[in-house]
């Protein structure tokens, strides 16, 4: 019996239908697309990304060919496999949607379980960048078609009639002119033997066909979430598996020099502890101690007895008060590199009728997700399987095989629900370090981080400042934009993870004078991306300036920033990832509408107007806000206008526009790390004040569903929140922030 | 280290083999096999290790297992009835789609559940306050406040029923 099924814990598919596994490694991989019988009768479509022009090569005998999107049962049970990992973005429920509109089935009837990890069969297994949405539509949509299409075939022959004739509905194949019908399950063993079309060559449904897509649908796992069911990386739990903590040098890239290892394993409860050496690569493996215990309780209060020495002499100095220091220093000389230009800015400074100044900064923070890190390894007899809350899978095959010598076919990763990744689950350092403490001792291991490792060993969201000098021309335009960026770089002579910016970055494509200039400053603390990398931090700063030269030259934001826009227009033809000015301005305009832009307010409310574009997401939010005088804020409401195209999800895409405001309010607030001697000085929530829910504004939502493929949500609704609320705080009470968090400049909640 | 018994979710269950200053949430997490009550902080701060100790929430990674060991403990596998019926709460946070990521949501079904065993028709006021020790990172807070009160509909229905067979 393969070994998984004896898990407390086991991969869905397993839990659900029996040994599917092996059902799918029997699956050949000589055709693009293909069906196969499976053991238990039932009909399961394989799919892959390559082309027939570059067919995957063929598969070894013993090859782990994980696949398949669809599964019919003859009893009718209808599976769909999620692709992606699901980190409370929605995509477990949404890209399933997009099979089951076109496969003609009831949502209801279906049963959704998480894919195994085969990027050379379901193309990328990521969640990041908003990606998940764009790069599944055709192929979650194109599986449907052609599984509905063949029981179409099926049907028709059955009844020897022309496949035109038959309608599906729900689940059946229908004859609307005999009356007859056929449910899909009676179908599948008859279209398991039909070959499989071509997927460019099904018809897909048109949008106004729609029968699910758009529609408010529950998320596929609420009733677990509800009811505690186990779901969750850290629920994990195996036969005889031990629980694991680990120190690392509170300064990245410290090395242990001693430990009080025989202390520590004399504790109660306590199995093992010994020294990893790491391979010096701060995404895989640091060194540290490990510590392996009875239970988790065991290993965390044995890691507070634990006492490192550490030798710092490589690990991490960097201080953020010196870096604020240095940065204002180094804002005094122009920009080491040129990143952009055009036209002449200094004529347009001495043509304009308004030049504005200003010095913005925004600081380092965590991702700090609701669960801590974590992750479940067995390393045995030549292999390693992992219960992974990753949010980027294969990187921790790639990683893994490396550390542990292992080819890639030796790994194999369940996808598990993450509690919140924000961008920190794309790092699996986690798994790196399981996987090493697991190969050591040889039987299964959970390894659970504390909050402290968390909050202290993150890719941080990188801190950063902007000297920003732009011009307004007498006729009330903006005609010449200037930023010296100053960030960070890890040494390798480029801005460290999240902390470039954007060559093209609004507005420099859309004025005729622009600089665009950067200096770098050395750093150590690693850093990655944070939701709506470089976007959640650069909208601060430019959408708050865009608001400053606008107040300068005396003119409405809503109208300055429509005439920034122009003509409707992609600023790089055909380019779904650059702006589309005719988008931009069709969601600030109706931004302005739903928001009441330009009514009477009461004495100390204001309402500010911010636009931001990322992840090809249109995005204009307007913030209403009230400051008293003792500057205590109140945000009241948020108005979200979006064009990401169609909505898969109605629920869901409402449900993360309001996360993402609340989060970037949050963050703008009360958010940022001090870091000392290279240390984080922050370890838990009560020194990393996260919003709460007396503070949580209105958050209305609407969308422009455009003609344009739906592209992702999880990420850009957050970037224009920030500049949104320190707009309104400007025009309610005339003091501008530059410098975030807000509890900085006093404002208190 | 000794044994103990527990009184969760209605059935007394052993614990054998324990530290009795090891927080109550590890002992459901690791011994009993309770793993809906979640690990945030382990500090008090956030909420996800909450449950009831005789009706009043709780934040079990807060409170030692030899203090929970002369009350009532509900989890939240224990909201349901016991023939699977899901409190109003739990059918209000499927029904208004709550959850983003769902890890907190536990912590704060297992707060709104005690407000509304004491207060069946809390204000927005109301809730703000019985929620104020739970984070929800994925900030769902509109959300649940909506389906708090939801819930607070739905069991007015069901005791005007019942008031009305009796
Ligand atoms: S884990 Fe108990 S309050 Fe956070
Ligand atoms: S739903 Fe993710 S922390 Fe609340």
């Amino acid at each position: 019996m393969n070994s998984i099924m004896l898990h407390d814990i086991i991969n869905e598919a397993e839990m659900q239908h029996g040994p599917l596994a092996l059902d799918i490694r029997q699956i050949s991989r000589r055709t693009f697309l293909q069906l196969t019988g499976i053991a238990t009768g039932g009909l399961i479509l394989g799919f892959s990304l390559r082309s027939e022009a570059n067919p995957v090569t063929p598969a070894a005998a013993n090859e782990f060919v994980p696949n398949g999107f669809v599964r019919i049962d003859t009893d009718g049970k209808i599976t769909l496999y999620a692709k992606n990992p699901e980190v409370g973005q929605g995509v477990k429920t949404s890209l399933p949607m997009m099979i089951a509109e076109e496969l003609d089935a009831n949502w209801d009837d279906i049963q959704i379980v998480q894919a195994p990890i085969n990027e050379a069969y379901y193309g990328r297994q990521s969640a990041g960048g908003s990606q998940s949405t764009p790069t599944s539509w055709d192929i979650c949509r194109q599986a449907g078609a052609v599984t509905r299409s063949l029981l179409v075939t099926a049907a028709a022959a059955q009844w020897k009639v022309p496949g035109a004739e038959c309608t599906t509905d729900s689940g059946k194949v229908l004859h609307q002119a005999s009356g007859r019908s056929l449910g899909y399950g009676q179908l599948v063993n008859d279209a398991a033997k039909l070959p499989v079309p071509d997927p460019k060559t099904v018809t897909l449904k048109q949008r106004q066909d729609y029968k699910l897509l758009g529609k408010r649908i529950s998320g596929v796992d609420n009733r677990k979430i509800v009811t505690g069911q186990p779901l969750f990386g850290i629920d994990t739990v195996l036969p005889n598996m031990l629980y694991a903590a680990y120190q690392k040098c509170p300064a990245t890239g410290g090395k242990v020099i001693s430990a009080n290892l025989d202390e520590i394993k004399a504790l109660p409860g306590i199995k093992d502890a010994f020294v990893l050496e790491g391979n010096d690569t701060v995404t895989e493996l640091m060194p540290g101690v490990a510590i392996l215990a009875t239970s988790t309780w065991a290993a965390f209060s044995a890691k507070k007895q634990l006492k490192v020495k550490w030798d710092e002499s490589n690990a991490s100095k960097d201080s953020w008060s010196a870096a604020i220091n240095k940065a204002g220093e180094l804002a005094k000389s122009p920009g080491v590199e040129t990143l952009a230009s055009s036209g002449d800015i200094n004529i347009a400074y001495q043509q304009a009728k308004h030049v504005q100044e200003a010095w913005y900064s925004y600081p380092f923070i965590p991702h700090a997700p609701m669960e801590p890190q974590n992750c479940t390894a067995w390393v045995r007899d030549g292999r390693a399987e992992f219960w992974a809350p990753t949010q980027r899978p294969q990187g921790g095959i790639t990683s893994v095989s490396k550390m542990l010598g292992l080819t890639e076919d030796k790994i194999e990763v369940h996808q598990i629900r993450g509690g919140g990744g924000f961008g920190r689950r794309l790092m699996n350092d986690y798994m790196c370090e399981v996987a090493a403490i697991s190969a050591k001792v040889g039987v299964p291991v959970k390894l659970t981080w504390t909050r402290e490792d968390d909050m202290q060993h993150d890719f941080y969201r990188v801190g950063g400042f902007h000297a920003l000098k732009g011009a307004v021309d007498p006729s009330g335009k903006l005609s010449a934009w200037e930023d010296h960026f100053i960030t960070f770089t890890d040494g390798t002579g480029k801005p460290t993870s999240g902390g470039n910016i954007n060559e093209e970055e609004f507005p420099l494509l859309l004025v005729n004078n622009t600089r665009l200039t950067q200096t770098m400053m050395p750093l150590k603390v690693p850093t990655g991306p944070w939701r709506a990398p470089r976007s959640n931090s650069i909208a601060f700063a430019v959408q708050s300036f865009i608001n400053e030269l606008a107040v300068a030259a005396g003119r409405d934001h809503v109208n300055f920033l429509l005439d920034i826009m122009g003509e409707p227009r992609w600023l790089k033809p055909d380019d779904i990832n650059s702006i589309n000015t005719g988008r931009a301005a069709a969601v600030i305009k109706l931004v302005a509408e739903k928001s009441g832009w330009g009514k009477t307010l009461p004495k100390g409310h204001g309402l500010g107007l911010a636009f931001h574009f990322s992840h090809a997401g249109h995005v204009a939010e307007v913030a209403e806000v009230s400051v008293d005088a003792n500057k205590k804020l109140t945000v009241h409401k948020v108005t979200v206008v979006a064009d990401v195209g169609p909505i898969i999800n109605m629920s869901g895409a409402e449900n993360q526009c309001q996360g993402a405001v609340i989060d970037g309010y949050s963050t703008a607030l009360g958010l940022g790390l001090s870091i000392e001697n290279g240390r984080i000085q922050e370890t838990n929530f009560n020194q990393y004040p996260i919003l709460r829910m007396k503070n949580a504004p209105v958050v209305a939502v609407h969308f422009i569903e455009s003609e344009f493929n739906p592209t992702g949500l999880g990420e850009p609704a957050l970037p224009p929140a920030a500049p949104a609320i320190c707009n309104a705080i400007f025009a309610a009470c005339g003091i501008r922030v530059r410098e975030l968090p807000l509890t900085k400049s006093g404002f208190t909640v | 280290m000794p044994d103990l018994s527990l009184e969760v979710n209605g059935k007394t269950l052993p614990v054998k083999d324990v530290d009795p200053s090891t927080p109550l949430l590890w002992v459901l997490r690791d011994h009993l096999g309770l793993v809906g009550t979640k690990f945030g902080c382990g500090g008090g701060f956030c909420g996800a290790c909450t449950v009831q100790l005789d009706g009043k929430p709780i934040r079990s990674c807060s409170v030692t297992v030899s203090s929970a060991v002369n009350g009532k403990i509900t989890t939240i596998e224990g909201l349901a009835s016991v023939d699977n019926v899901l409190h109003p709460l739990q059918q209000a946070w499927i029904e208004l789609d709550v959850a983003q990521c769902g890890y907190c949501q536990a912590g704060q079904i297992m707060s709104a559940a005690a407000l509304l065993s004491k207060n069946p028709k809390p204000t927005d006021a109301d809730i703000d306050d019985a929620m104020s020790g739970n984070i929800c990172r994925c900030a769902t807070y509109t959300r649940i406040r909506k389906a708090i009160h939801t819930a607070a509909d739905k069991l007015a229905a069901l005791s005007t029923e019942i008031g009305g067979v009796v």
